[in-house]
């Protein structure tokens, strides 16, 4: 220590100051493109883009390898994906902004997401494809079918920003969206055709003595209470003002109904993801339940029948997207709108088709889709060839017909959405009391 | 087990202070003499005092480390918990303020009440399975096993449960129990049943089961130790003075075993008493105990009543844990 000479140590000193000094010139506060830092040129921002990485959170059903490889074959950035259960997504997207780049989630959680100011709102200008979205996202409407009187949390009703800032949702179009969709599906419930023997066309068979100890229904309150609601008011137990946003009084009513049932044994399990639910099914555990499409299609698989029924009263839908994180900006921002655009172009929207969810832009993926493809998944029709899932494995014999039918039969006929209604934590808590009953 | 042979050593050793004293100071008493040459000490106050004063500070010094570690990663966890558990929320935030609603919610909630009694069902079924299982075979493995070698063996065996993962061990009793698992399958071809039996799977008796399959091992081991460390002359002479087998596990080794009992009854409850994933996977989701509530209520982003209810079960956990340390004196025995 005693060897650095005064000489010397002023010298370090004098170049680590120059050093400082330099870089900080260099590296400029303010972001691309503004005035005080003006982008280069087109060389220079392709450069950046290879360098940004974005941060995806969202469920299993659409973390998949596939897309991102894809992706970012085609962008030329990375992408990194967190596949989390619908209650960890929000949890992260409400509590940990830093975590995360872009929002993957459905529409229902938005009413919990938007008021943290957690996302930044999508401008539409910037989104090639906007117009060929499916107009029941964008207005709402959709051919005079009942999807358009639909309850509970329709992507239309929270589409919308009343600015580029607000935390509000707009009840028209305006040029500020929260989330740009991509997939969605109509749920409805799933039953064994061998166990049950005989065709199941009303919800109301849910709560049916004939299927007692053999029924489940999804253990997630926003939405196993839709689908109790669909049964309650499908058996004539009682009748809701708006299923989709329930006074205290009818949640108390259907939350004892539910108990009721569960003390007559009515239920086998409850499920909470998606893997139990297919555990459930193929075990023959139980008969008839609350199913995701793609888990039919997983029961399917290990070659056991499995019928998503077309119901008479109707369906209950989810519709997912992405949205921005608030800590986007210049490059990374870009990137994210780069990604959305490709996400609509097509390419997706066939891999999605071809897992049996339906694409927010069909148009697009139809390009992508084999003809015969095209008219099994989305017009209904019987399949001329085996039809093959993304990943290789064979869905549906040559000669099957879809569930439900056509894309207009089945989307056109939800009449609830997954919701997130104003009651929310009473109607949590009444739920813990039917589980814990 | 080598090391539970070794711990036998007089008790004054196993004394912590003694052990902190005779081990780790010597540096200092040992040094400062060599250096310092032999004056008195009323000569030369401020050395003396110096390592008096390192003496005294010394102790305290080497338990800071780990007095740090336990301030941050236990105490301030809980204080923080204990804090949100009286802030306001909404679906989507909570708010810093004062309120004892969540409390209140929790105290006048007949379901809050009705799944603290079914968690203490769980606690007190388990807690019992496993000891009716774990003491003979604590018992077998002290004191029929002769060769040392045999007994590290069989120990390592109970073991093995613990090389996969409680979640796939608990999965693998589905297809087992299930209404077309092998259970039910076994006994249909038997002829002893017509129907499947519904309550395999699903329900108490599935979680019941899965928690002693998981838990007993953390009953031996401490039951396994006692025994170990019981005086082999002990029971010699109750024999000699003409006890019986059962007289001997009655007024010999059930009294020196208790202490490895406390200890494992302390494990098994404080498990079981926080237990959420065995009752959604076992009970088919259609079962609650306190630590699923808690868990629903965290997925649900009712951070401040999941805080409230994780304090008073942190609270009713302790008193469980005071009333188990009130019957058996472990620090006796330790």
């Amino acid at each position: 220590m005693a060897n650095i000479s005064r000489r010397q140590l002023l010298r370090t000193g004098l170049a680590a100051t120059a050093m400082i000094t330099a870089t900080r010139c260099a590296r400029s506060e303010a972001p691309v493109g503004t005035p005080n830092n003006p982008a280069t040129g087109p060389q220079v921002n392709t450069n950046q883009i290879k360098d940004v990485t974005l941060r995806f959170i969202g469920t299993g059903v659409s973390q998949i390898n596939e897309v991102k490889k894809k992706a970012e074959e085609d962008l030329g950035f990375k992408l990194n994906m967190r596949a989390l259960s619908t209650e960890q997504n929000n949890q992260i997207a409400i509590t940990q902004p830093g975590q995360y780049d872009i929002f993957d989630g459905e529409y229902f959680s938005l009413p919990l997401v938007i008021p943290s100011g957690n996302l930044q709102a999508i401008d539409i200008k910037r989104i090639t494809n906007y117009d060929k979205i499916v107009p029941f996202f964008t207005s709402g409407k959709f051919n005079g079918m009942p999807v358009e009187q639909s309850q509970g949390t329709a992507p239309y009703k929270v589409q919308y920003l009343t600015g580029a800032d607000s935390k509000e949702f707009s009840s028209t179009p305006t040029d500020y969206a929260t989330m740009i969709p991509f997939q969605y599906n109509a749920d409805t419930l799933g039953y064994r055709p061998d166990l049950v023997g005989r065709k199941i066309e009303s919800w109301a068979e849910l709560f049916n003595p004939e299927f007692k100890g053999k029924t489940s229904i999804l253990d997630i309150p926003q939405i196993g209470i839709m689908d109790a609601a669909m049964v309650a008011e499908a058996a004539g137990l009682m009748k809701f003002g708006d299923k989709g946003n329930m006074t205290r009084e009818e949640i108390d009513q259907i939350t004892n109904i539910l108990i009721e049932r569960k003390k007559d044994g009515q239920f086998r399990a409850f499920w909470k993801t998606f893997d139990e639910s297919v555990n459930l099914m193929s075990s023959g555990e139980v008969v008839l339940e609350s199913m995701w499409s793609p888990a039919v299609t997983a029961v399917k698989a290990k070659g056991l029948q499995c019928v998503y029924a077309p119901l008479k009263e109707g369906y209950r839908g989810w519709g997912g997207g992405i949205g921005l994180s608030k800590n986007l900006s210049g490059v990374s921002l870009d990137a994210a709108y780069d990604y959305m655009n490709w996400m609509l172009d097509g390419w997706v929207g066939a891999f999605l088709g071809r897992q049996g969810y339906y694409s927010a832009a069909p148009e697009t993926a139809q390009k992508f889709m084999k003809p015969e493809e095209w008219s099994f998944w989305y017009e209904g029709k019987v399949a001329s060839t085996d039809m093959v899932d993304p990943f290789g494995k064979t869905l549906e014999k040559q000669g099957a017909k879809r569930d439900g039918g056509s894309f207009e039969e089945r989307f056109g006929n939800i009449v609830v959405w997954n919701s997130t209604m104003k009651e929310n934590t009473y109607l949590v808590q009444k739920w813990n009391e039917f589980i814990a009953s | 087990m080598i090391c539970l042979r070794s711990i036998d050593r007089p008790k004054t050793d196993r004394h912590p202070y003694n052990l902190t004293l005779s081990t780790l100071p010597k540096t200092n008493t040992h040094i400062s003499p060599i250096h310092s040459p032999p004056i008195y000490p009323s000569t030369h106050p401020p050395i003396h005092s110096m390592s008096r004063l390192t003496k005294t500070l010394t102790p305290y010094l080497l338990a800071a480390p780990q007095t740090l570690v336990f301030l941050l990663f236990l105490v301030f966890p809980i204080v923080l918990i204990f804090i949100v558990s009286f802030w306001q929320f909404n679906g989507y935030s909570m708010t810093p303020a004062f309120t004892t609603d969540n409390y209140m919610a929790i105290f006048t909630s007949k379901v809050s009440f009705l799944t603290y009694l079914n968690t203490f069902k769980y606690v007190l079924l388990v807690w019992f399975f496993c000891l009716a299982i774990a003491f003979p075979v604590a018992y077998f493995l002290a004191f029929c096993i002769e060769s040392q070698a045999v007994q590290i063996a069989l120990f390592l065996i109970c073991t093995i449960p613990f090389w996969t993962s409680n979640i796939i061990r608990m999965i693998s009793w589905i297809p087992l129990l299930g209404k077309e698992g092998l259970v039910n399958q076994f006994l249909i071809n038997l002829g002893v049943i017509n129907a499947p039996l519904e309550f395999l799977l699903y329900s108490d008796f599935a979680i019941v089961l899965a928690m002693v399959h998981l838990f007993t091992f953390f009953m031996i081991a401490p039951i396994f130790n006692s025994m170990m460390r019981i005086d082999r002359n002990l029971i010699a002479a109750a024999r000699d003075m003409g006890a019986s087998g059962f007289e001997v596990l009655k007024e010999v080794i059930l009294p020196l075993t208790a202490p490895g009992i406390a200890i494992g009854s302390i494990f098994v409850v404080t498990l079981v008493m926080g237990e959420f994933v065995t009752v959604q996977l076992m009970g088919g989701g259609q079962s609650a105990s306190v630590g699923k509530l808690i868990q629903t209520q965290i997925g649900s982003l009712q951070y401040p009543l999941a805080a409230a209810n994780a304090v008073i079960l942190l609270i009713v956990t302790l008193i469980l844990v005071a009333a188990i340390l009130r019957v058996v004196d472990i620090r006796k025995e330790l």
